[in-house]
């Protein structure tokens, strides 16, 4: 491909000299506009609290002592609160991202043992561009291309589980441990039950025209990328990404500042306290059908956790609901036959669970 | 020329499919575009992050939206 990179525009890029726009943001001056917008971030992000109260109590003029001013107030801290931290993120990520691709990731998985394998796959499903629509090619990729079955699902459990926008509100909302926690247990998750994926040998239930499927020799171009074009990666993930999630995100923390103003303090402790050894399986199990991104569950997490829901049993809904869903199952279906997709939900359930009990008991 | 889009069918194989038609129609050169949506027979063409645009049987571009520009460039070549 080197002999091409000169007389030929490239896949998605090397057309930077027909580009004139392109030529006049040199490095030099991309760099100094991100540095200004970072001050102008840090800036902006530390009023946000006296801005909050401000314009509950002053301008709305709510009573502090309300249903209504409680509600309003973690409205209005928490959303911009929210989507100032995805916005820088995401750009980060994305930056990150445009050094990793599934073809690399896949590169780098090829001929992996297995338990090696299961904790780079996992750890490669955070970096990794992925999106639920690719689940199938990717999966049928990795198998082709001789990566292990359990690496594989290592791969497909980590990859939208583990992700910068559940860690991002995590932090924003409840601090670093909890997200420190959710990143090492969401990990441990996709290794242990990619690895036990494995050991069960079930490659026969992958389907046949899979399994008949020759490595096809790939040739897509591989397009060294200068760090103009990465920075505008960035600025890429954040217009995709934060454009399609922040309604999630809105939706999510009206529901939260709607439990945070008006179900009374210590009223799901019963319920989805650490006293209710049944709460935990019961999570996972509602969370399997429900789907939504993190975006729309961590704010709901936040006021369940506020009102006497244990950190366990909340955690557990949250992977459920974002590890294992319907819509992506059906999809599945066109590469797995029933009895692996059984496998995978009940193993990554089960470990899901053993999260939950795990953290009720500890914290 | 013979163009085909690959993608499952969301919304940014879609757009890939858009920016296609509307750059063959902007470079004024007739040419068949397909959309692919089948997994097995995207897998054939040894591709598996969607979209991805092939253009002659040429792998162009995987797991991205092409800018009309880049769409461009390749219809010209």
């Amino acid at each position: 491909m080197k002999s091409d990179k000169n007389s030929l525009p490239l896949c998605c890029d090397g057309i930077e000299e027909k580009n004139p726009r392109k030529d006049i943001t040199s490095p030099l001056k991309n760099c100094l506009l991100m540095f200004t917008a970072l001050i102008v971030w840090v800036l902006l992000y530390r009023q946000l609290l006296p801005f909050s109260n401000f314009l509950t109590y002053d301008i709305v003029r709510l009573s502090r002592e309300s249903h209504l001013g409680a509600s309003m107030e973690f409205f209005f801290y928490d959303t911009p609160k929210v989507l100032m931290l995805l916005t820088l993120v995401v750009y980060g990520v994305g930056i990150i991202r445009s050094f990793f691709t599934p073809e690399k990731t896949r590169a780098i998985l090829a001929g992996r043992r297995e338990s090696v394998g299961n904790v780079l796959a996992a750890m490669l499903g955070i970096v990794t561009p992925f999106c639920s629509c690719s689940a199938v090619p990717l999966f049928i990729g990795f198998v082709t291309a001789g990566v292990p079955l359990g690496v594989t699902f290592s791969f497909l459990i980590s990859a939208p589980m583990v992700n910068e926008i559940a860690l991002v509100l995590l932090y924003g909302l409840l601090g670093w441990k909890v997200a420190a926690l959710y990143l090492v247990t969401g990990l441990v998750v996709a290794i242990v039950a990619g690895w036990v994926i494995g050991r069960l040998g079930m490659e026969n239930h992958i389907e046949q025209w899979v399994r008949d499927l020759r490595a096809a020799g790939s040739e897509i171009p591989d397009i060294p990328l200068s760090w103009n074009d990465r920075l505008s990666r960035g600025w890429e993930a954040v217009r995709d990404i934060v454009g399609k999630v922040w309604i999630y995100v809105l939706a999510g923390i009206a529901v939260g500042a709607g439990i945070h103003g008006y179900v009374p303090e210590g009223a799901l402790a019963a319920i989805m306290g650490k006293g209710a050894w049944w709460s935990v399986p019961l999570a996972v199990l509602l969370g399997v059908p429900m789907y939504s991104n993190a975006a729309g569950i961590v704010p709901v997490v936040h006021a369940l956790l506020e009102k006497g829901a244990a950190l366990g049993t909340v955690l557990a809904f949250m992977m459920s609901v974002i590890a294992l869903s319907l819509p992506e199952m059906v999809i599945l279906r066109k590469v797995l036959m029933p009895r692996l997709i059984g496998v995978f939900i009940a193993v990554v359930a089960a470990g899901i669970i053993l999260v939950g009990y795990l953290f009720n008991i500890i914290i | 020329m013979e163009i085909k889009v690959l993608g499952p069918g969301c919304a940014k194989c879609n757009e890939a499919e858009k920016i296609m038609t509307a750059a063959t129609a902007e470079a004024g050169i007739t040419a068949s575009i397909e959309k692919i949506s089948d997994f097995q027979q995207i897998a054939m063409h040894g591709v598996f992050s969607t979209p991805a645009v092939v253009i002659d049987g040429k792998i162009k571009c995987v797991g991205k939206v092409p800018s009309k520009d880049e769409a461009l460039a390749w219809l010209k070549q």
